[in-house]
């Protein structure tokens, strides 16, 4: 075990100071001479050819410059995967999100006026908003360049399942369904576009992700080099994974402006606009048919899992792929059959949104394993221990863990005994909860015995839901990331990742590993702000693998540095090779030759002599493999584990579900920040409440009902109950000194808890997120247009 | 266009406006304050909290006219002389701030509480901040430095 200075204790956040001052500059809060604003127009409609736009009455307007498809240099389809997305939608409208045209001028209430006065002349197309038909052969068909709405399909084969199927004791299959879901980042999107001089190119700063990912969208939108295009990311106001494709098109779009009229172009999203027009996490509808015997063993199990991708493909051939990795959860099965499909539709395009992949196969398996114990009367975690992952058990992708410590069973049983699960749960499953009237009753008028007794309306309930996940990108791409430190002369020192800040602390992370290595105090690193021209591309802030990933080039960099100055120190103080040289509180120090010099001085001293204090710091991801056709491989080089255990009060009446209680262990290797840490379980855990219990984009036609705060329910602070949040810290030999990933497996497991948290309280499954009022009540979905006046 | 004059963070202040211009844009567009946020438009995010005379409100939700002789405090106010609001301190200790774009509104809703409450419970200070939205942090830390200031 390492003994650390600072790694793992509590640590002020980086920029914490100029946010609680409000002296923190958001991209809305940047503003420049001259600039103007912008206005989309779109078409009210979810599936058109667009015929012909009429802007007659207003292309004389010299306040007005309007921006569309004819004025993009390069390319006017983007996509991370497929290239099928428009800046400016040219030929079709395939989404109420998508945008026509964009008018620029200083006047923003002016060009309100204009916008509705461009005529498009469109043919209504039929529209297709229900994936299961998306393949169908008379399906309308959304990009004619394809030959059907298909995506991606990854197949997953292991064993030989209809032998599996025929030697188990018990089938069990049912289908669950999840819905879009908005990723709520408080800060709608903005962007600004500025021309620099001469040839220099386009400076662009916004609520941006991924400033790199940016960069060769604009670039590309442009027909420039990517050396002429400079992203600098705005402190950013939330994002968990929804500040990516939405806000490249809109630095596109600013850029393209910016190029016509040659002065600053500022977009700005209203919360309606935002919601209309950003991608949402996918809507799955899963069917497993899992066989497993008397025992509770697990023998075969046959996944069936369809993505609605929306109107573009997006990264949905990436959040598939970590389903298809991880559907079958933590649990060695020998017989695995999963085919995982996005497909295209009219509805809004889906993409990455913290989790990725994970929270919907994780409510539909760790439902299913509950409803496998409860057949076999024997405890959930009992199921699960049975068949969950150990050291040298093999995934549904034929990877062996061995190389880590396999914490699954460890994680499960400390939640366990924090939260007094099995007691509990045996007791709150003895309830008998009487309900009132079925919800397909025709007769609505009650009989006097048919009410429920006041005072038992509410019942208790406990529910734990296990994970294992994958750290980093895996076989989705190229892994590796850069860090750029530069110790001053007066031990002071300039740190910059290529991986960016997205609000949970990443500076703060960096900033604590680079001290660490150092042996100096984090308030002696100053961290810069992200700008693609001073870092290299170091691959986008997903997959919660900043820590892993970032973590390790600054650990890169500030060794190198410490390298230099054992260097200069071994000639200084005439050392032997053997030396061992303490870098700590600000001071280095050799026990044996009883010396000791400040980390400050000893800069300054290196410096006059001429040594190089900046390092480029580098970290690439291990070896990870995948066979396209089977499924098999090593698909990430290492994973986490975690277990929730929710407690919950249902009310049979009303059909609320109020959460007690969440423990949530987890194993993210080491912890560098305790306080961040936590602060991702806190976070991470309402954000997957939220999903278990209230959130949904509904969508009417293709259009999305909710477009603000006032329907789209995220967690307030009474929604929520106590949160326990425990860590315990596996060995892993990747990363820096083993810290690993944290804040997407904080989300994915809490709605899997929570429902079975109901199930143990009211006896009943739930199949359909969100576990609403009217989910609970009537186990389906009110919708505005289910209403009619005065009848029933 | 009218001549509105009101005190801001403890200072009078002039501003000649439209006096049916919202008191979030003035303050950030007219007045440069860009410390109270955006987020919603329509009162339900709480990013552009303010104090007027003491009471959080959105001031996405207020007009100018409206503030006229009257008292508003934002989050530029909140520290003086370049040393933090003790509640600010607390906010940095607890980790109460992620991205920080909720962190402006969820200070002054606290503020206003502990004004007027200098003791809250927790199921006080939860109402409290019920009309402000975060959605990084759980709201726990939040909570946690509320409660260790007020004690």
């Amino acid at each position: 075990m390492n003994n650390f200075n600072i790694v793992g204790k509590n640590v002020i956040r980086q920029d914490g100071l100029e946010k609680v001052t409000g002296e923190a500059k958001f991209a809305d809060d940047y503003s420049f001479p001259n600039q103007l604003y912008s206005m989309m127009v779109r078409l009210s409609v979810a599936h058109a050819n667009i015929k012909s736009i009429d802007y007659s009455s207003i292309e004389n307007d010299p306040e007005i410059i309007i921006i569309d498809s004819r004025d993009i240099p390069g390319a006017n389809y983007i996509g991370a995967i497929r290239q099928d997305q428009p800046i400016f939608a040219d030929q079709k409208i395939r989404t109420y999100g998508d945008v026509v045209c964009m008018l620029v001028g200083s006047d923003p209430e002016k060009l309100e006026l204009a916008g509705k006065q461009v005529k498009i002349n469109f043919e209504t197309l039929p529209t297709l908003t229900d994936p299961l038909k998306s393949l169908k052969k008379d399906a309308p068909l959304i990009h004619e360049q394809y030959k059907d709405n298909l995506i991606v399909h990854y197949p997953l084969r292991k064993g030989d399942i209809e032998k599996g199927f025929s030697e188990c004791d018990h089938i069990l299959e049912q289908t669950y369904t999840t819905p879009f879901i908005e990723h709520g980042y408080i800060e709608p999107e903005a962007v600004i576009a500025l021309l620099r001089e001469g040839n220099k190119g386009v400076h662009i700063i916004g609520s941006i992700q991924n400033p790199h990912t940016t960069q060769k969208v604009v670039a590309t939108v442009l027909g420039w080099p990517l050396a002429k295009v400079r992203i600098q990311q705005a402190e950013l106001g939330g994002s968990f994974g929804g500040k990516d494709d939405t806000m490249n098109i809109l630095s596109a779009r600013a850029a393209v402006a910016a190029l016509k009229t040659k002065r600053p172009v500022k977009i700005r999203y209203s919360r309606e606009e935002s919601i209309l027009e950003s991608y949402k996490r996918h809507p799955y509808t899963m069917h497993y048919k899992v066989g497993y015997n008397n025992d509770g063993k697990l023998i075969a199990m046959k996944i069936d899992i369809l993505a609605d991708g929306g109107a573009y493909a997006s990264m949905s051939p990436f959040v598939t792929w970590r389903t298809v990795v991880q559907a079958t959860g933590p649990y060695e099965i020998e017989n695995v059959w999963t085919d995982v499909r996005a497909v295209y539709t009219n509805n809004p395009y889906t993409g990455a949104m913290r989790g990725f992949g994970s929270p919907q196969p994780i409510f539909a398996q760790e439902s299913i394993m509950d409803e496998i114990a409860i057949r076999l009367d024997i405890s959930p975690d009992t199921v699960r221990r049975i068949n969950g992952f150990k050291t040298g058990s093999v995934t549904a992708s034929g990877q062996k863990l061995h190389d880590h410590d396999v914490n699954l069973i460890t994680v499960m049983d400390r939640a366990i005994q924090e939260s007094g699960f099995q007691e509990k749960w045996k007791l709150f499953k003895s309830q008998k909860p009487e309900f009132g009237i079925a919800p397909d009753r025709d007769d609505l008028i009650l009989k006097k015995d048919e009410f429920i007794d006041p005072d038992k309306t509410v019942y208790k309930g406990i529910g734990l839901a296990v994970s294992f996940r994958g750290s980093s990108l895996g076989a989705e791409g190229i892994d590796t990331a850069a860090a750029y430190l530069s110790v001053q002369a007066d031990g002071s020192a300039y740190l910059l990742c290529g991986l960016a800040e997205n609000g949970q602390g990443l500076r703060t992370t960096f900033s604590i590993i680079a001290a660490e290595v150092l042996g100096i105090s984090v308030d002696d690193i100053f961290y810069l702000d992200h700008d693609t021209s001073v870092i290299p591309d170091s691959g986008p802030t997903v997959a919660s693998r900043s820590t892993v990933m970032g973590g390790g080039a600054v650990k890169n960099a500030a060794e190198k540095v410490r390298t230099a100055l054992q260097k200069f120190l071994t000639e200084k103080w005439e050392l032997s090779e053997n030396d061992e040289l303490l870098f700590a509180g600000n001071k280095v120090s050799c026990k044996r030759k009883n010396k000791q010099i400040g980390f400050s001085e000893l800069c300054g001293l290196a410096r006059n002599k001429g040594v190089n204090l900046a390092a480029l710091g580098w970290y690439a991801g291990p070896q990870v493999d995948w066979e396209e056709e089977t499924g098999q491989g090593d698909a990430y080089f290492t994973y986490v584990y975690g277990c929730q255990v929710a407690e919950v009060s249902v009310n049979i009446s009303t059909g609320q579900v109020a959460i007690d209680r969440i423990v949530a262990v987890h194993d993210p290797g080491t912890v560098i920040n305790k306080v961040g840490a936590e602060g991702q379980v806190f976070g991470g855990v309402t954000q997957g409440a939220g999903y278990g219990l209230w959130e949904e984009i509904s969508t009417h036609q293709g259009m999305p009902r909710e477009l603000n705060f006032d329907e789209y329910l995220v967690p307030t602070s009474k929604d929520i109950g106590k949160i326990v949040p425990i860590f315990v810290q596996g060995k892993e030999k990747y990363g820096p000194w083993g810290a690993k990933s944290l804040g997407e497996p904080t989300l994915e497991l809490t709605a899997a808890a929570l429902a079975n948290a109901i199930r143990n309280a009211i006896g009943k499954r739930f199949y359909n997120l969100p576990l609403n009022l009217e989910e609970i009540i009537l186990q389906r979905k009110l919708r505005k247009e289910d209403l009619q006046r005065g009848s029933m | 266009m009218k001549n509105i004059e009101f005190t801001l963070n403890g200072f009078p202040m002039l501003v000649y406006v439209d006096p049916s211009l919202r008191l979030l844009d003035v303050l950030r567009n007219t007045l440069g304050l860009t410390g109270t946020k955006e987020g919603c438009d329509i009162g339900e995010c709480g990013a552009c909290t303010v104090l007027l005379n003491g009471k959080a409100v959105n001031s996405c939700l207020v007009l100018i006219g409206q503030v006229e002789n009257q008292n508003v405090l934002t989050v530029e106010g909140l520290s003086s002389h370049g040393s933090l609001h003790p509640l600010q301190q607390k906010f940095l200790e607890y980790g109460a701030v992620q991205c920080g774009f909720c962190t402006p509104g969820m200070l002054l809703s606290a503020y206003a509480l502990l004004q007027e409450n200098p003791h809250p419970s927790e199921d006080e200070i939860k109402d409290a901040i019920a009309g402000n939205l975060c959605r990084c942090t759980g709201y726990k830390p939040i909570i946690d430095a509320i409660t260790a200031y007020s004690r």
